[in-house]
């Protein structure tokens, strides 16, 4: 302990630990946070020529021909393979035209297309990777925090009931009655349209969980009062009350009014 | 009445009894002379007079499901933690008030259906007392004595927007909980007073702590006490002022034509209380409405999505999305237009409006008469006109609150949307108004050819010397004494600026704008063709019935059957439909 105790008031003492702190807490830093985006599933090398081919095909006259963006769509270098899945897996890109928003709609690629592509994709840049199914197990997940989750990120746009919601001209925030847990968590990550991104550190992988869970109690939720009319609220309910119930009070007056003559 | 015992021993054995009883309370109470004039008195009939029934009817429903709900209902804005049986909230931190409403719907013994039935029930209230004041308003039934019936009725319709208000916000849920920070919105963007109206209603901050309890003792005591209150006073004054009654048939100004209270009207007003009973429980059990547990609870930093209110609250908001982005700086303080003008300054005028409505058309029609025989719709164009200038406006009104709604449904851009209903707001109630009344004028120019002329068969003629005319018959007497209904109104003549010897007339203006106001309201109106123009047009039916009758004769001789290809039928043909099926089977 010589050593240490004959040094520590020379002058480049201080300097010296200033680095050796900022080393340790930036170092440690960063192995905590950049884990997860930063792991790009790298493909075969085949897969990932495969995918060049379909994007030359099927997305470079918009996205370029190396995904470099144009004045037609943006560029993918970084948006990673969890952006790529979500976009085709949902039907969403290729566009079949030009609007406000990319609707979902049939999709027109295999898992296996879709794979290439999201692994070619994947490999021009690090980006947020096809969640495992380990992320996607939100068996254990709370579904009660899973709903303040909800209604403080998600409803806003979405609606509390998940049946989606208007946005300004023309976008929209599409209903989740029918997504995947796949689909909503590639959302998360990647925020596609309009959506911001919710990335793991903003809110982690076990929130994420708990949002799945509450999607799917939203979905399995069986409509205990009746019919449930969409769940999209009192226009909806006051329009079937004038259109169905009140046609049928009047018919019944009528009826017992005609009864006089 | 009477105070001995009827010696009727011929009578029924019910009939004894029943008269026993009478006579020992009417002995006690005199209420015989009271019920034999009371339960024998005649109201007239028509499916229309039977929309307030609706409305009361309705609102019993409301009253009974609504003190079941007070039962288990706490009105508490104290943090608790749910633990209820609806699984995806449990461990959650919400009001009392919201978790006893889930308590409600998911663990007290029917208590979703009765939530259902008075969410159901009290859109179906709000909705008959609506219609209920439209017929009231197209049939010219708020004139002269009703008028204070009327504004009794403008109460009782605000008192009843109020009830649902208060109502929806009870289970403190997320929809609802914004809903109420509009309403403070609305609160604060009053000059002067709003920001302390808006601390005092909330108890402080927003959302403070009280007014969940304040909109219960509002929701349960103030407001229904009231519109029971005003319901009797609404009540007596049709019982004493008797029950306008459509023209027809030996029905004037001075008489009621219809059937006695007993037994009649008691056997339809009961039966019809079922009926509307059986359907608001049939359509609770069925169809499902407000399911606050989707929701969740409310906390004033989470919104959700398709915020809208119940329908007769919707036009406010649709009112609140359409206004532009208006504001005054006045003195360093802010004067929000954007709100104050739909929030406060049309509902404002619009009720104002309606309550005074029957004091204005007086003025403006210098009608100072007793009307208790209806004016159909057509004959008050003006009136009809305006009516349904204010559907449309409604309408548009509530399409715009319901705006995010219609931009998904259909795929539209919600700026659009919003753009397309301002310009509406603006164009399509007057244009209503136009086209309701040209249809009202066209239909009088109908009936004054129906008067003079009688109906159109729809049987061509063609006369000996080539010409065709189309046979025109006489009206029924139903439908004259209907068309013949209509009230001539004069329009007021103008005034003069000065008499003949020249003195200045002190009330010319007055009088000018009055003029002018009763010529758009009776300018345009056909007037009914005078008696003897009648006498002709009924001797040229009866011209036409004359040339036409050799045609009848043979009519009646023959019968038209469609069996034998549609010819002519002639003798030896079966004649019934029997007839015809046997002669078929003997052929086979």
């Amino acid at each position: 302990m010589k050593f240490l105790s004959h040094r520590r008031r020379k002058p480049w003492v201080a300097t010296a630990l200033l680095a050796m702190a900022l080393l340790v807490v930036g170092g440690g830093y960063a192995a905590v946070s950049s884990t997860a985006p930063a792991e790009a599933a790298m493909g075969s090398q085949t897969q990932v020529e495969e995918g060049k081919r379909l994007f030359l095909e099927g997305c470079s006259s918009c996205h370029g021909l190396e995904a470099q963006g144009s004045m037609n769509g943006p560029s993918l270098i970084g948006v990673g393979a969890a952006s790529v899945h979500f976009q085709v897996a949902t039907g969403r890109m290729p566009m079949s035209a030009p609007g406000a928003q990319a609707p979902a709609k049939e999709v027109i690629y295999t898992e296996d297309e879709i794979a290439a592509m999201s692994a070619w994709v994947a490999s021009l840049a690090p980006g947020p990777a096809i969640p495992t199914a380990e992320q996607l197990d939100f068996a254990d997940a709370d579904v009660a925090e899973g709903g303040v989750l909800f209604r403080i990120n998600c409803a806003q746009c979405h609606q509390a009931a998940g049946g989606g919601g208007a946005l300004t001209d023309g976008k929209y925030a599409p209903s989740l009655m029918n997504a995947t847990p796949q689909e909503i968590y590639e959302a998360m990550l990647t925020g596609p349209q309009n959506m911001p991104i919710f990335s793991d550190e903003t809110l982690p992988v076990a929130e994420k969980q708990q949002i799945l869970a509450y999607i799917d109690a939203l979905q399995q939720a069986p409509s205990p009062g009746g019919l449930s009319l969409g769940r999209l609220g009192p226009v909806v309910e006051g329009l079937f009350m004038w259109t169905a119930v009140f046609a049928a009070l009047i018919a019944a007056a009528v009826w017992i009014g005609i009864k006089a003559r | 009445m009477s105070t001995t015992t009827p010696a009727n021993t011929g009578a029924h054995p019910v009939e004894q009894v029943g008269g026993q009883a009478a006579t020992f309370v009417d002995q006690r109470l005199g209420s015989n002379r009271f019920l034999k004039r009371n339960l024998s008195k005649v109201f007239p009939e028509h499916w229309s007079f039977m929309l307030g029934e609706i409305a009361l009817y309705s609102f019993i429903v409301v009253l009974l499901t609504g003190t079941y709900l007070t039962l288990f209902y706490k009105p508490s804005m104290a943090e608790v933690i749910y633990n209820g049986s609806y699984v995806p909230l449990q461990g959650i931190y919400m009001s009392e008030a919201y978790a006893s409403t889930l308590n409600i719907s998911f663990d007290i013994r029917g208590g979703l259906l009765i939530r259902q039935m008075h969410h159901w029930s009290a859109l179906i209230f709000v909705a008959a007392v609506a219609v209920h004041m439209f017929r009231v308003f197209f049939t010219g039934a708020f004139r002269k004595p009703r008028e204070f019936n009327w504004i009794v009725g403008v109460a009782l319709t605000t008192l009843a927007l109020a009830a649902g208000f208060t109502g929806y916000s009870l289970p403190d849920d997320l929809l609802s909980g914004t809903g109420l920070q509009i309403i403070r919105g609305i609160l604060q963007a009053i000059p002067l007073i709003g920001t302390w109206l808006a601390f005092f209603v909330f108890g402080g901050e927003y959302p403070g702590g009280d007014i969940i309890s304040r909109l219960y003792s509002a929701h349960i005591l103030l407001v229904p006490g009231l519109i029971l209150a005003l319901v009797t006073v609404h009540l007596i004054m049709v019982w004493t002022q008797k029950h306008t009654q459509f023209p027809g048939p030996g029905r004037t100004n001075n008489n009621v034509v219809g059937y006695s209270l007993l037994p009649i009207y008691m056997a339809k007003a009961g039966g019809f209380f079922f009926i509307v009973f059986g359907i608001i429980a049939l359509l609770s059990g069925l169809v499902n409405i407000n399911p606050v547990w989707i929701f969740g609870p409310y906390t004033p930093d989470q919104v959700t999505a398709g915020t809208q209110p119940d329908w007769y609250i919707g036009w406010l908001d649709g009112a609140l999305r359409l206004m532009p982005n208006l504001e005054t700086v006045l003195l360093g303080y802010t004067i929000s237009w954007n709100i104050l003008i739909p929030g406060v300054i049309i509902p404002g005028i619009l009720f104002t409006g309606l309550a005074l409505y029957p004091f204005l058309e007086a003025w403006a029609t210098g009608d100072k008469r007793e009307h208790h025989l209806l004016d159909r719709p057509r004959n008050a164009p003006v009136r009809t006109g305006i009516g349904v200038m204010a559907i449309v406006f409604y309408g548009i009104l509530w399409m715009a609150g319901g705006n995010d709604l219609v931009a998904t449904a259909f795929d539209l851009s919600i700026n659009a949307i919003s753009r397309t209903l301002q310009v509406l707001l603006i164009v399509a109630p007057p244009l209503a108004f136009i086209i309701t009344k040209r249809t009202c004028l066209s239909l009088q120019r109908r009936d004054r050819d129906k008067l003079l002329h009688g109906y159109e068969s729809g049987r061509v003629l063609r006369l000996p010397h080539g010409e065709f005319i189309e046979v025109h018959q006489a009206l029924n007497e139903k439908e004259l004494a209907v068309i013949s209904s209509k009230p001539d109104h004069p329009v007021l003549p103008a005034p003069q600026k000065a008499d003949i010897d020249g003195v200045r007339n002190p009330n010319y203006r007055k009088d000018m704008l009055r003029h002018k106001v009763s010529a758009f309201f009776y300018g345009d109106n056909i007037p009914k063709p005078s008696a003897a123009e009648i006498e002709a047009g009924q001797h040229h039916a009866e011209e036409q019935a004359a040339i036409e009758a050799p045609l009848h004769e043979y009519e009646e001789r023959d019968v038209i059957y469609n069996a034998h290809g549609g010819v002519l039928h002639h003798p030896g043909m079966p004649k019934t439909n029997a007839e015809q099926a046997a002669e078929q089977e003997s052929r086979t």
